[in-house]
């Protein structure tokens, strides 16, 4: 037990430590950089939820097995980035959690008979994560608590991580977090996959989480980066596995294919220097073809199958009409209205309808599409992309003055750097 | 594991039933006493309370006890009975809940 791949063997808290087991918010936020961060962050999302599944499922205690795997994660976090990262890191992490439930374990008098169960357990069926998932994007805890649970129990990343990806201080996070799992255990929110006729609500929750977490990695409100790579990996990667264990819920495939089509345009939508290029201005030979080629089908399957068309299928179907285009001009915006009114009509948001307003703009004109854009204003006024998208229009309609007036708003509402980037361009040339 | 529903009317609420006609709320009073009828097995306790108006506050944390006319909160949605099922998990309080045919809203509290 001496090499840099054995756990720690000692220097765990004794079994005195009760309060150890509370919220230890950011012991290692700072850890996750670098190459070594990057394959820690795939090995925790690969097993720090399959360890927590496993973990409750025997101590039968959300709250508890949470502590033990997020000790675990943290101890994890600390040592790998100066000792290697384990060969067998899935056990690493596992042993770990075990040494500290074996504390916990020993103040329970049935702890003998629970012992003997204690193994590092066979590769679980998806559903013991899946059961995870919708435990942790319950609609009984708060929004903003949910994805903060699943990031952290599912995704194995720490309280500070998920602070710094979304500009929150991690005191917030905290409490927000030990709020939820308080709730869980007192409100008696179950451990389980929902039954088949609260299957589609509750998958609508799940979903917005992963929506949310692939918005915030896709165009980071943090100042710090233009774009959150490891939440869009998460997202991928939730979305995928709920796609592979949900199979029949048409929407599922249509976000996973929503988020590959974007991540299969990545590589165009910065310059070398970090700067966000507009979709006219891209480099379509960077996109990565392959991938977009698989989503559609993804997407297709999905749509001829269940014919259960949903916001996130539209939005992928948006997505491809972009994607497919050889060029820019070439682009089939009636088809993208087409759709836009669909999406519209069934998911309804002042945010669908400025979109819907740029296809607008490309099938019948500028005046239309700014006719249409001002009648958000009540709405949109604090939005960023509002005021860039009137700059734009009114820029076609050769109103210079009230353009850069828009454009200027625009730049002191957004947090983007890469957005900020692009407008102060814009302005210059203007 | 015990939990409390808590049936809150809104003013519309009280307005929609008043405005209705004998048959339509002879109606409305069946589907709610069918709705106990069916989740009688998980009901161990309710009570319908009587109309807000009727309510009175004490206040007892000053140096007298004050007594006042109304709710302890004036607001337009009050709690006007509630119902204690015993359920295995919140999932199973929500879809109790979830067939309530009567007053909008539903508190779910559980009993600790």
């Amino acid at each position: 037990m001496t090499g840099p791949a054995d756990p720690p063997a000692d220097g765990l808290p004794d079994g005195s430590a009760d309060g150890e087991l509370g919220e230890q918010p950011g012991r290692a936020g700072a850890a996750l950089d670098g190459d070594s961060g990057r394959v820690l962050a795939r090995v925790l999302r690969e097993h720090a939820g399959r360890l927590a599944a496993s973990l409750i499922s025997l101590l039968g205690d959300f709250s508890a097995a949470e502590d033990l795997v997020q000790d675990a994660v943290e101890t994890a976090l600390r040592r790998w980035p100066v000792e290697g990262i384990p060969e067998r890191p899935q056990a690493w992490l596992y042993t770990v959690a075990r040494r500290r439930g074996l504390d916990v374990l020993r103040r329970e008098s049935n702890y003998r008979a629970k012992l003997a169960q204690l193994h590092w357990p066979e590769p679980q069926a998806a559903d013991d994560r899946l059961r995870l998932i919708f435990t942790c994007c319950h609609p009984a805890l708060a929004p903003q608590a949910r994805i903060a649970l699943t990031l952290r129990v599912v995704c194995g990343l720490s309280t500070g991580q998920i602070a710094a990806a979304f500009v929150v201080p991690e005191t917030t996070v905290a409490r927000r977090i030990t709020r939820a799992k308080k709730k869980i255990g007192q409100a008696g929110i179950p451990y389980r996959v929902p039954a088949a006729e609260e299957l589609p609500e509750r998958l609508r929750s799940v979903l917005a989480v992963i929506y949310l977490l692939f918005n915030e990695g896709y165009l980071s409100s943090s100042p710090e980066r233009a774009q959150a790579r490891d939440l869009v990996d998460d997202a991928e990667w939730l979305a995928a596995l709920l796609a592979g264990l949900a199979p029949a819920e048409p929407e599922v495939a249509g976000l996973l294919a929503l988020i590959r089509l974007h991540r299969a345009r990545g590589p165009a939508r910065f310059d070398a220097e970090g700067r966000l290029v507009l979709l006219a201005d891209q480099d379509r030979s960077r996109w990565d073809r392959h991938a977009i080629e698989q989503a559609v089908a993804l997407l297709t399957r999905a749509a001829r199958a269940h014919r259960r068309p949903g916001p996130y299928q539209l939005q992928a179907a948006i997505a491809a009409c972009h994607a497919e285009a050889v060029s820019f001009e070439q682009t089939d915006w009636a088809q993208i209205l087409v759709l836009y009114d669909m999406l519209a009509h069934l998911a309804p948001s002042p945010v669908t309808r400025l979109h819907r307003a740029i296809a607008l703009r490309h099938v019948h004109g500028a005046a239309a599409a700014l006719a249409e854009v001002d009648e958000l204003e009540r709405d949109l006024a604090g939005y960023a992309l509002w005021h860039a998208t009137r700059a734009e229009l009114l820029r076609e309609l050769g109103q210079a003055e009230r353009a850069r007036a828009c454009d200027e708003r625009a730049l002191k509402l957004t947090t983007n750097p890469a957005q900020q980037a692009l407008l102060v361009e814009r302005l210059a040339w203007s | 594991m015990k939990y409390v529903l808590m049936f809150i009317e809104t003013e519309q609420f009280a307005q929609q039933l008043e405005a209705m006609g004998e048959l339509e709320q002879a109606q409305a009073y069946e589907a709610v006493g069918r709705w106990f009828a069916d989740n009688a097995e998980v009901i161990t306790h309710h009570t319908h309370l009587a109309p807000v108006h009727t309510a009175t506050t004490m206040r007892l944390d000053g140096a007298e006890p004050v007594v006042t006319d109304g709710p302890f909160m004036e607001g337009k949605e009050v709690v006007s009975g509630f119902a204690e099922i015993e359920v295995a998990d919140l999932d199973q309080a929500l879809k109790v809940a979830r067939s309530w045919p009567a007053c909008p809203i539903v508190e779910i509290r559980p009993v600790s």
